[in-house]
């Protein structure tokens, strides 16, 4: 989630992330009681709105973040990128808000707020004072129950040509910025859920109609097809009145239709790719299909990513960066969601090193794992690592309703941190082991994104 | 990735430097007093207007508790208890700023081998006891800081201090780790020529306040200024500066003061004061004329706009008439150039503007990456809101911003590195660390004429440096027909050199 303003951001960020907990010779059980459990009240509305509270009044702010399931998978042919433009069109006010005012009344209460897309939710969240709350609900209400009676072509057009600049100055402004679509496009079949990028083509962003807008609101933007967490500085009773009050009126939408059929992913044989792009230097990407999050095999598949390219002492990292110094990063993370998930290897080669030699150390990186295993030293220090990473996902309120709306949708109850972290403590080395051998010696997609001219240097299957 | 709706325009980083202080919680409300429960009304609610709001609540300060170091090291212990971790950030009162001529650079260079070896830990040693802990330990400079920073959960905090404290005090600049750094760091600086909005960036400082004035030249060095540092450069710069009578120990977390003293003096108790030179002021005037320097990117999607001048010091006493006159011109998604370049014309995904304050005036900059296709008609909405701003603010769009930065304040001290990131400007500058406090009523204290005042001061239509970074074939013409002053040519090459790869 990239936030609208970077207030409290840049320079921690800077500083090296915020990590933490545990101590690596506490037993599994005792670590995993290290994350506290975010309590929690749930409730569903008549008309489906389910309601997660959560109190926290050690900062007078609260948060509201609405989750609507609905993402990019939902699409259909010829509007990719139509989830995200239709999340921008939520902005732009509705019957009783006219537009510019949702941001202003906002801002004029001290208020930050935003919204995100993925393949598979689209979420809306308001951080306030927490005497604002009440606005936050009633604009929200409003959005959800009243967009259509204002909704017209300016407002598609102008968030179009805003979403087209997004795309440029996240993907086609941005060095090596075409990678992640061309690689979804040949892992998953053109019938798969994550087959585009969230953001869409330009073609089909162009043709998105007036009539698309009205037509996906109608289908997915309904009470019973979200959920509204608050979490923070509040008081129950009176949430609870004033979320009745505002959304208790919007009717229950038509059933949802069915979330896409997953259609099996095979990739029968190694793929190979090549991007030219402007670039001073060439970039590998290696990518497995490996399986949904929270699935078995999830949290040994993260624990192989740190072991591969998590630090310094890590495998490829030390080999390739810091041994041998022939390359500049590397980069290694198994990306999960609610229906699939993949696993990436990144590699830039110092100049005058070729891709084709990163990826003869990278296959023998990933072989000597799937033959040998790991040291217990390097389980423990990812396990370490991940286990310390909770406590600062629920620092802050807004990343606590995050945690409970992630939750509620991908695991089936917002009361699964606990057991989230304890996945990681049950993971052991013969799982790393097993799952490097069971997952990265597949085949693969392979990437090499190229400068303008040289697609002699893209990794061909000749080299292995 | 995860597309948003918003994404801070590329000066965020810039700019936060500067929002960091600027907002509190309402001055007449001294007491937090818990959210009475409403009663449900029983008379009809009318749905189709917003709200009434109570009072907003009061914001709630963490203690704060300073000590001094017989070597003159400075204790700031800022309680924050809510979960048990903390951040500790050794903040050096030197950084780029003091690199020598010929040599930028160097603060930067001598602060990332801090983690990269010291006189009883190797580099890959470091690593490995910082994610055994679950701690993070890192290093980096600014201009007039450099930090050692740590981040652990409080149960492991006396290993991980002791960690800490070994990078900060027994750095070993082993010539083998310098040659390794220097290498990814010469060829990091070669990816620069990718990415057009950070060729803007650094075309934008080169030609604001020249080479010869330190923010005219890069923090993290040049090809040819990182590849002739020496090892005793660095060695140099880390014996000159890196003192505890020119430092503050920053702590911010779940610990007591009586006990961070405690561990500060058995960590830092050792470390040998001494003289500590001071940097020589450099001034800089800004150029006499707009000029218009365009960088040719062919193929650029977009064009990166870098547009201001010379601004203000941290020092500065119009310090929050400006906060509030940015949050009107770029300094919220409402603010009249994001409202004008994205919401009304959809020319870019985001549009603002930012004072970069640091010891001496740095840099006001308004900026964003807009198509292509649209370079002039956003030069001319740029052009429009840099002269509207000098106009009389509407009061309503005043109290929107001033209410904004006010209540804005309690999210801005919610965690400890959110607190960090509040305090660590106070202390760099040698602003009083009870700058919050009163922060909320100067902030209300801003009139029109305050906000008109700072804008004439600090916003020159007629003398701005402008950078625009894109496809010239495509943005030439459409530029140059508006005669937007003197038009400077330049390629990348001119900006960061001829690439020496290898």
């Amino acid at each position: 989630m990239i936030p609208r303003n970077m207030r409290a951001v840049s320079i921690l960020l800077a500083m090296g992330a915020l990590a933490p907990v545990a101590t690596a010779q506490r037993s599994a059980a005792q670590t995993s009681t290290g994350v506290p459990r975010l309590a929690f009240e749930k409730t569903t509305l008549p008309n489906g709105l389910e309601v997660i509270l959560h109190e926290d009044h050690s900062t007078p702010i609260v948060v509201v973040n609405t989750w609507y399931k609905v993402g990019s998978g939902d699409e259909k042919p010829g509007r990719t990128g139509f989830a995200h433009l239709f999340e921008h069109i939520m902005f732009m006010g509705s019957e009783h808000v006219p537009t510019g005012q949702f941001d202003k009344l906002l801002e004029s209460v001290g208020a930050n707020n935003n919204g995100s897309t993925t393949e598979d939710r689209t979420n809306y969240y308001e951080s306030l004072p927490s005497n604002a709350l009440p606005l936050a609900l009633w604009l929200d209400a409003d959005r959800m129950g009243h967009l259509l009676p204002v909704m017209d072509q300016a407002k598609l057009d102008l968030q179009r040509d805003v979403v087209k600049n997004e795309r440029r100055q996240r993907v086609d402004n941005v060095p090596y910025g075409k990678w992640r679509e061309t690689v979804l496009a040949a892992l998953y079949p053109p019938d798969h859920p994550y087959h585009w990028p969230v953001i869409g083509s330009m073609a089909d962003l162009s043709a998105a109609s007036l009539e698309d807008v009205k037509q996906f609101f109608r289908t997915y933007y309904a009470p019973n097809n979200a959920t509204l967490v608050i979490a923070g500085d509040f008081n129950r009773d009176s949430a609870l009145t004033w979320v009745n009050r505002y959304f208790g009126g919007i009717p229950r939408g038509p059933q949802m239709p069915p979330r896409p059929v997953v259609p099996a992913v095979t990739v029968p044989r190694d793929t190979f790719l090549v991007l030219e792009d402007r670039v001073v230097l060439p970039r590998l990407f290696e990518v497995w299909e490996t399986g949904r999050i929270y699935a078995p095999d999830d949290a040994p598949l993260d624990v192989l990513a740190d072991v591969l390219a998590g630090d310094k002492n890590s495998r490829l990292y030390k080999r390739l960066v810091f041994d041998m110094q022939v390359a500049q990063d590397v980069t290694a993370f198994n990306n999960s969601t609610k229906l699939d998930g993949n696993f990436n290897i990144i590699v830039t080669p110092k100049p005058g090193q070729t891709p084709t030699r990163m990826a003869e150390l990278v296959k023998e990186e990933i072989d000597k794992v799937a033959k040998d295993g790991i040291t217990p030293r390097e389980l423990a220090r990812a396990l370490n690592s991940r286990r310390a990473s909770f406590l600062d996902q629920i620092a802050s309120v807004l990343g606590k309703s995050d945690r409970l709306a992630e939750y509620n949708y991908f695991a089936g109850t917002p009361d699964y941190i606990q057991r989230d972290a304890a996945r990681y403590d049950h993971v052991t080395a013969a799982d790393v082991q097993r799952v490097a051998a069971q997952y990265l010696t597949k085949p693969k997609v392979v990437l090499t994104v190229v400068p303008q001219g040289k697609t002699d240097l893209m990794v061909t299957g000749g080299t292995r | 990735m995860r597309p948003s709706r918003r994404l801070s325009p590329t000066l965020a980083a810039l700019a936060a430097l500067t929002y960091t202080a600027a907002c509190g919680g309402p001055p007449v409300v001294t007491t937090n007093v818990p959210a009475a429960p409403r009663p449900v009304v029983s008379a009809p609610i009318d749905l189709t207007v917003p709200p009434t709001l109570g009072p907003p609540p009061a914001l709630r300060l963490p203690p704060i508790t300073t000590r001094t170091l017989p070597n003159g090291l400075t204790l700031v212990v800022v309680e924050q208890h809510e979960l048990p971790l903390v951040d500790v950030i050794l903040d050096v009162r030197t950084g780029g700023e003091a690199d020598p001529a010929g040599k930028s650079g160097a603060a930067s260079l001598t602060a990332g081998m801090l983690t990269e070896g010291t006189t009883t830990r190797s580099s890959l040693q470091i690593a490995d006891q910082a994610a055994y802990l679950g701690v993070r330990v890192g290093a980096s400079s600014g201009w007039e800081q450099s930090t050692v920073s740590l981040h652990a959960p409080t149960a492991q905090l006396d290993s991980a201090l002791a960690l800490f404290a070994d990078v900060a005090l027994h750095p070993a600049f082993n010539a083998p780790d310098l040659e390794r750094v220097r290498k990814v760091r010469l060829t990091a600086l070669q990816q620069v020529r990718d990415r057009g909005p950070a060729i803007a960036d650094r075309a934008f400082a080169t030609a604001l306040y020249g080479e010869q004035h330190p923010y005219g030249r890069p923090l993290s060095g040049s090809e040819a200024s990182v590849a002739d540092l020496t090892r005793d450069d660095l060695v140099k710069f880390y014996t000159t500066f890196y003192r505890p009578n020119n430092a503050t120990l920053l702590v911010v977390g779940d610990v007591r003061p009586d006990d961070m003293e405690r561990r500060a003096i058995n960590m830092f108790g050792g470390w040998t004061r001494a003289d500590v030179p001071t940097v020589n002021e450099s001034t800089a005037s800004g150029p006499k004329a707009t000029t218009l320097v365009l960088i040719d990117k062919p193929g650029a999607a977009q064009s990166s706009f870098r547009i201001g001048g010379i601004g203000v010091p941290r020092s500065t006493k119009d310090y929050f008439a400006i906060q509030v006159m940015n949050t009107i011109l770029g300094g919220s998604f409402t603010s009249r150039l994001n409202q004008n370049l994205r919401e009304t014309h959809g020319y870019t995904y985001g549009a603002g503007s930012g004072f970069s304050m640091r010891r001496t005036a740095g840099p006001f900059q308004a900026s964003a990456e807009v198509v292509s296709a649209k370079t002039d008609s956003a030069f001319i909405e740029f052009m429009k809101e840099l002269r509207a701003i000098r106009d009389t603010v509407p009061s309503d769009e005043l109290a929107k911003a001033k209410r904004y930065l006010q209540l804005g304040l309690p999210e801005d001290f919610e965690t400890t590195g959110s607190i960090a990131y509040q305090m660590l400007p106070l202390v760099t500058y040698g602003i009083p660390l009870d700058f919050y406090d009163t922060a909320v009523q100067k902030i209300g204290a801003v009139t029109q004429a305050d906000v008109q005042r700072v804008a004439r001061q600090y916003v020159n239509p007629d003398r701005l440096t402008i950078v625009i970074v894109g496809d010239r074939k495509l943005i030439e013409p459409g530029l140059r027909a508006l005669n937007p002053g003197e038009i400077i040519i330049r390629d990348v090459r001119d900006v960061l050199g001829t690439a020496s790869m290898k």
